[in-house]
């Protein structure tokens, strides 16, 4: 294989993840961490001026550009954000040198296993890579070692195993569907050729295969009744952590149930898998929202906030249709944008405070005015107001239901209202009313915050046409 | 496919599903380990059966992962570290026997009835082998469900793996590279594992998972 953007996207990371374990001194590795994610993230533009050419393991089509442009874009400013926030808890005394050294190199091999799952052109290579990225991720989320960490790490490992696991099983069903019409061997594990075959492969074994793999990787997108690792995980692991997780992971696992999706589209006799991906995904927006109301802790909040999202967009792809398709690939990209951007701001409130206990903080706007009035925009956007980005996606994904099934739209806009509801009670209280808890300073970068946010504002406000056509010919793809 | 080759292959994967049965009620540590050597040992034989069946070499390197850190590796290994955690004489109360091997009995049915009438145009050992196969996935998960010590849950999950790759096995001609990956993620899975224990001994002084569950974020 000649060496190009798409070997690049990967080198990049893997090599940096061998150096980042050898190297040590914090300050040193950090860069080193933030310019690795730099140059994976401009490998990845370039993939829209040059396409490489797709081979049996690899593969770039406009579907996976959008989600590797995200990713390594997200990473990006999550490794800048990441450098300030690991600094300030080696000063406190959370994390020894030693832990920073192996959770640079851990999160260089999260970001390779990451993109390897999104340009696998492979069922078999694309499961071996999310399992790489979700061990990486368990190995984070206990980093800190307290009783809470190991709980959620373990409560994380186990139930993301056991989902990896009923994935393999639905990925070698589709493998065998496959053998009898393509033959044996690597070929009938190959999407692009799979993707021209599916039409002639035996309904009844995708159906059952589709199943194991909804299921599989739904627990890893955090699907209601499947999510219990997530509220663990985001809360109890490093912040920078709960932003890739959400922003990225997610999409990842999300990533590989759509490529299912299409290929099962392409089989008349095979079940439609839109049906079972909106009631999944409507279950988990109704049951998150509602959640939302008991959480006490910020980190957790949010990620059931994370759970809600997830769930609009499963059922945005599960309905289907370029409107419906436009609309979910526009909400996944602002909520992987706004989310992070929150969770860049909570870490460094919960750094100030030195608690994510949401009753010990209180008046945010008024002591810390940047991190108050970002975590208003974040929460503002998040929840769903107008003018910004997600405004607009949830009312695509709402207004197109609409015309196709009113009943189901009435239950998605009613969990989106519920959810705003419980957001904005919870903002209330942390960024207005009474001060509370230390107010000393902030020492962070808000570069990655604002630059999210604003890109969620622009999109609320203007799309550029490039994009729009860009996303439509993803739309049309998804089918 | 059929005679000798068909009733051996079917032997060897029939016993899996029974050893899987024998993992859910025992209630010693050392035993439960014994026992999970011998699930990975008749792993081993079932895949190198199918490599000669199937003629297909790359299958014995699979086995032989099976037999070399399945069946020993990992069995002396978590031997030790429960030696080293001072666990070995604990004894742990399985409780509803009768229940849980109810169930096992029904989720093997389930398997039975779903596999058998979907693949009814494969042919007659990948069928078995895919019915047997998701009977101890299901059996594994049903492990991990009705088990509270961590080890317990380990090899209830260790078991389920060895399913997944009995159902490798039974496709056709699948290619090495996923073999080989699976291999490679259960060591990984293995070292977490490890790491795991330690960390939990370190913080609890047990590897009572009811402990872990007393310290929850949110119900203080």
């Amino acid at each position: 294989m000649s060496f190009d953007a798409l070997s690049a996207i990967l080198l990049i990371p893997a090599g940096a993840a061998v150096l980042l374990a050898m190297l040590p001194g914090y300050r040193l590795t950090a860069q080193l961490n933030v310019l690795a994610s730099l140059l994976a993230f401009l490998a990845s533009v370039s993939l829209f001026f040059v396409t490489p050419v797709s081979g049996p393991y690899l593969l770039v089509d406009d579907l996976n550009k959008v989600f590797i442009v995200l990713n390594t874009f997200v990473g990006f400013t999550t490794a800048m954000f990441s450098a300030s926030y690991i600094g300030h808890e080696i000063e406190t005394g959370k994390l020894t040198p030693r832990f920073v050294r192996f959770y640079h190199a851990m999160y260089q091999v999260l970001m390779f296993g990451m993109n390897l799952s999104l340009v696998a052109n492979n069922i078999g290579l694309m499961w071996v890579a999310i399992e790489l990225a979700t061990l990486s991720t368990v190995l984070m989320v206990g980093i800190y070692r307290t009783h809470e960490a190991l709980e959620a790490a373990w409560k994380y490992f186990i139930l993301a195993s056991v989902g990896i696991g009923l994935a393999l099983f639905g990925t070698i069903l589709v493998y065998m569907a496959a053998q009898p019409v393509v033959g044996e061997g690597l070929n009938a594990m190959v999407w692009t050729v799979l993707m021209t075959k599916a039409q002639h492969f035996d309904p009844a074994l995708l159906d059952v295969a589709f199943v194991f793999l909804l299921l599989g990787y739904g627990t890893k997108v955090g699907l209601a009744p499947l999510h219990a690792w997530l509220p663990d995980a985001h809360a109890e692991g490093p912040t920078p952590i709960s932003a890739v997780l959400s922003g990225l992971l997610l999409n990842v696992a999300l990533y590989a149930l759509l490529r299912f999706k299409m290929l099962l589209a392409l089989n008349p006799v095979a079940i439609a898998p839109g049906p079972l991906m909106v009631t999944m995904g409507l279950i988990s927006c109704l049951f998150a929202a509602f959640m939302l109301y008991r959480r006490r802790d910020i980190k957790r909040l949010f990620a059931y906030s994370s759970i809600e999202h997830m769930g609009i967009i499963v059922f945005a792809f599960g309905m289907g249709g370029p409107l419906a398709n436009f609309a979910g690939l526009l909400h996944m990209t602002m909520h992987s944008l706004t989310k992070s951007a929150i969770f860049f701001t909570v870490g460094n409130i919960s750094q100030v405070k030195g608690t994510q206990k949401i009753a010990d903080m209180g008046g945010l706007t008024e002591t810390h005015p940047v991190l108050g009035w970002g975590l208003v925009l974040g929460v503002v956007a998040i929840a769903g107001l107008p003018p910004l980005g997600i405004f607009m996606s949830e009312f695509l994904v709402v207004t197109s239901t609409f015309a196709r099934e009113p009943w189901l739209a009435v239950l998605l806009g009613l969990g989106i209202l519920v959810a705003l509801g419980g957001l904005l009670l919870r903002l209330n209280a942390v960024a207005f009313g009474e001060p509370k808890g230390p107010v000393g300073p902030v020492h962070a970068s808000y570069v990655p915050m604002f630059a999210h946010l604003a890109i969620v504002f622009m999109a609320g406000v203007y799309l550029p046409p490039a994009l729009v056509t860009g996303f439509e010919n993803v739309a049309r793809l998804l089918g | 496919m059929h005679g000798l080759t068909f009733d051996v292959a079917h032997l060897l994967a029939g016993s899996l599903v029974l050893v899987s049965f024998m993992l859910l009620y025992q209630s010693r540590l050392y035993a439960l380990l014994n026992i999970f050597a011998l699930h990975a040992l008749v792993l081993a034989a079932s895949v190198g059966w199918q490599a000669s069946a199937q003629d297909a070499p790359h299958l014995y390197v699979t086995a032989a992962i099976a037999l070399i850190f399945k069946a020993i590796i990992i069995p002396v290994a978590l031997h030790r570290i429960i030696v080293k955690l001072g666990i070995h004489r604990q004894i742990e109360n399985v409780v509803g026997v009768g229940l849980t091997m109810l169930l096992g009995i029904g989720l093997v049915a389930l398997s039975m009835v779903v596999m058998l009438r979907v693949t009814a145009g494969a042919d007659a050992l990948a069928r078995e082998d895919l019915a047997f196969a998701l009977s101890v996935v299901l059996l594994g998960l049903l492990m991990m469900v009705t088990r509270r010590n961590a080890v317990s849950q380990v090899i209830g999950f260790m078991s389920l793996e060895n399913g997944l790759v009995l159902a490798a096995t039974g496709a056709r001609g699948m290619p090495l590279v996923v073999e080989i990956s699976v291999a490679f993620s259960v060591l990984i899975a293995f070292i977490v594992i490890g790491i795991f224990l330690f960390r939990i001994r370190e913080r609890f002084d047990t590897v009572d998972l009811q402990a872990l569950d007393n310290f929850r974020g949110e119900r203080r």
